[in-house]
């Protein structure tokens, strides 16, 4: 589990987690990435920009 | 196959990006997860990250970023997927159609303006509706289906006033009446992987915004096209966008850090499999130095 960083609240982690990815808070709807795994540790995700894609 | 050392470079992990980690893992291979937004790019000297790995995977979410990333590491003389000069093609639309149509591979008419004035001439040649794209963007942002000339003229003047200069280059296209989907085939070196089509009411069928996807049977005809669109554009790993026209394909959009998470799930095919079955034999075929067996 990590805490949200906007709102407190907890999020659920899955085992194969990687620093990168981002996770949606359940509670408030903040995007929040992936910095560290071990200790998980979170921030704010990146806003979207007109550059990315595919 | 030998235990090869992957730098996969990215800025963001998607489900894409997991699905290759994965299936990279399970072959054995190394992998060593490069955040490009960390690194520090030397005109001469590759930054340590990079230095010790076989080839480098580019995945970067940002096309900025991946061009220079394929440059650097062309100038560093490592092995990168995709290569740079596919990922500047890829990366630009006015780039993309003009490889397309001097290869001679069906795409839609396009013109390209500078100007809101000639913008609008060329809108109104093409008549109502037709296409305004940005030249650099993805997942359907900013597509505009223009209806008629106030439309066009309330558009123009909303991208004028945006203020990148990226704005103000036009990119005007024909509408193709295609018959509610278009076609993804996700294809190595122009040998298609898995294809699905995706469908929807909106005229933007993209799987980004919830368009349904299935899959799609590749036949001869498509394949020869998706290998000759694949080569216009310097090949590699892509993601080759199609739509029907009644007597044939037209090639719209080719994505050289294509996402496959939804073909992965349409189709029946080990996407993730296959594009390091793709990764393996690209790196033997080069000879890359690998590091171990």
């Amino acid at each position: 589990m990590v805490d949200c960083i906007e709102c407190g609240g907890e999020l659920s982690l899955y085992d194969d987690i990687e620093a990168g990815e981002i996770l949606d808070c359940s509670t408030c709807g903040a995007e929040l990435e992936v910095l560290e795994v071990d200790p998980v540790e979170v921030d704010k995700a990146p806003e979207l920009q007109q550059d990315w894609g595919e | 196959m030998v235990s090869v050392k992957v730098g996969l470079c990215y800025s963001r992990i998607r489900h894409d990006e997991k699905l290759l980690l994965s299936a990279l893992r399970e072959r054995g291979h190394a992998v060593e997860k490069i955040d490009v937004r960390d690194q520090q790019f030397d005109l001469a000297d590759p930054p340590a990250a990079l230095a010790e790995v076989d080839v480098l995977l580019d995945r970067c979410l940002a096309t900025s970023r991946s061009t220079y990333l394929t440059q650097f590491a062309a100038a560093y003389g490592i092995p990168v997927v995709n290569s740079a000069e596919t990922a500047t093609t890829c990366a630009d639309k006015v780039e993309t159609s003009l490889a397309l149509e001097a290869a001679g591979v069906p795409t839609p008419e396009t013109k390209v303006a500078f100007t809101t004035g000639a913008a609008l001439e060329a809108i109104e040649a093409f008549g109502y509706p037709c296409v305004l794209k940005p030249v650099v963007g993805s997942w359907g942002r900013l597509l505009a289906k223009i209806d008629s000339r106030s439309a066009a003229e309330a558009i123009l003047e909303h991208k004028e006033t945006l203020g990148h200069y990226e704005h103000s280059v036009f990119y005007v296209q024909a509408f193709v009446d295609k018959p509610g989907r278009d076609i993804r085939v996700l294809a190595c070196d122009g040998e298609p992987v898995a294809a699905m089509c995706r469908s929807g009411e909106h005229w933007v069928t993209n799987a980004a915004n919830g368009a349904k996807t299935q899959e799609f049977a590749v036949e001869d005809d498509l394949a020869a096209l998706v290998a000759q669109a694949s080569a216009a554009v310097g090949g590699g790993l892509l993601g080759i966008d199609l739509m029907e026209t009644g007597t044939g394909y037209t090639v719209h959009e080719i994505n050289h850090t294509v996402e496959f998470k939804a073909l992965n799930d349409a189709v029946a095919v080990d996407v993730p499999g296959a594009v390091v079955d793709w990764l393996e034999s690209t790196v033997e075929t080069a000879a890359v130095p690998a590091g171990g067996d």
